[in-house]
């Protein structure tokens, strides 16, 4: 069997309320220590996780937003998000952070890896994946 | 087939930890093969010797740590999401300045690596929780 291979972290909850997505975000960056492939997809409530001028000074939480914009440092490639999920909730990918992403080695470089998705394409990407991690 | 268990949800409130018990014993009843049974979130609270469930219900603690003397199964416990929710052994209780420890025997606290590692190393992950 081979040693790499394709991780998938379904994010489905609202950043704040419960700790998943928090805690979910703590396996994203040890699994990129481990030289996987590592993508991320946002659905359902998951979507706000990567919604712009997140404000937690009204709940006493630490506010842990801008760890997703670092998400290429680690070199995390795809984060993918349900457009039906967006729409739902009146975002558009504009509501969204970006982030960017580079390799070192090669200078190969995007601008950003957030990427809206449609439904077909959300089912054929955990399709493909090798493990799906659901938080 | 090799599996490893995540297990994401405390004991009593929700079916979680239950469900992946009835899955792991019935898999290895079947000649299959578990890994690792990894718990995260609140199913850390799994791994606390201290429960005292009624005497006509169900110890759960007790049903992970039995499975494990059986099959000796690796039961690990997420080092970080157990500090936040005071899951304790000797080690994080001299390193943190605790007074007391909880850990339930065969259990044991590690980093989320140990998860990672069974998610490479195993044929299916099969997570439990909401």
């Amino acid at each position: 069997m081979s040693d790499t291979k394709n991780f998938m972290f379904l994010n489905r909850r609202a950043p704040y309320g419960t700790i998943y997505a928090w805690e979910s975000l703590e396996v994203v960056l040890i699994a990129a220590a481990f030289e996987q492939n590592v993508s991320l997809m946002f659905v359902d409530d998951g979507v706000y996780e990567l919604t712009k001028g997140q404000d937690t000074a009204g709940i006493g939480m630490k506010n842990f937003s801008p760890t997703y914009r670092t998400l290429g440092d680690y070199e995390v490639r795809h984060m993918y998000v349900d457009k039906a999920s967006l729409e739902a909730r009146g975002l558009t990918a504009d509501d969204l952070v970006e982030v960017e992403w580079e390799d070192w080695e090669t200078e190969e470089s995007v601008d950003n890896i957030v990427e809206v998705v449609d439904s077909d394409r959300v089912a054929e990407l955990l399709e493909e994946s090798d493990v799906v991690f659901s938080f | 087939m090799k599996f490893s268990i995540q297990v994401n949800e405390g004991p009593y409130q929700h079916q979680a930890s239950d469900s992946a018990y009835q899955f792991t014993k019935a898999a290895l009843e079947k000649g299959h093969e578990c890994f690792r049974v990894f718990f995260y979130h609140d199913g850390v609270l799994n791994g606390t010797r201290l429960t005292t469930p009624p005497q006509d219900d169900r110890n759960i603690v007790n049903n992970w740590t039995e499975l494990a003397e059986k099959y000796d199964l690796d039961l690990v416990v997420c080092v970080a999401a157990a500090q936040r929710r005071g899951i304790v052994d000797d080690g994080e209780a001299e390193r943190n300045g605790k007074d007391a420890t909880n850990i339930a025997p065969r259990f044991r606290i590690s980093g989320l690596g140990q998860l990672v590692e069974a998610a490479i190393q195993s044929d299916r992950l099969v997570v439990f929780g909401d």
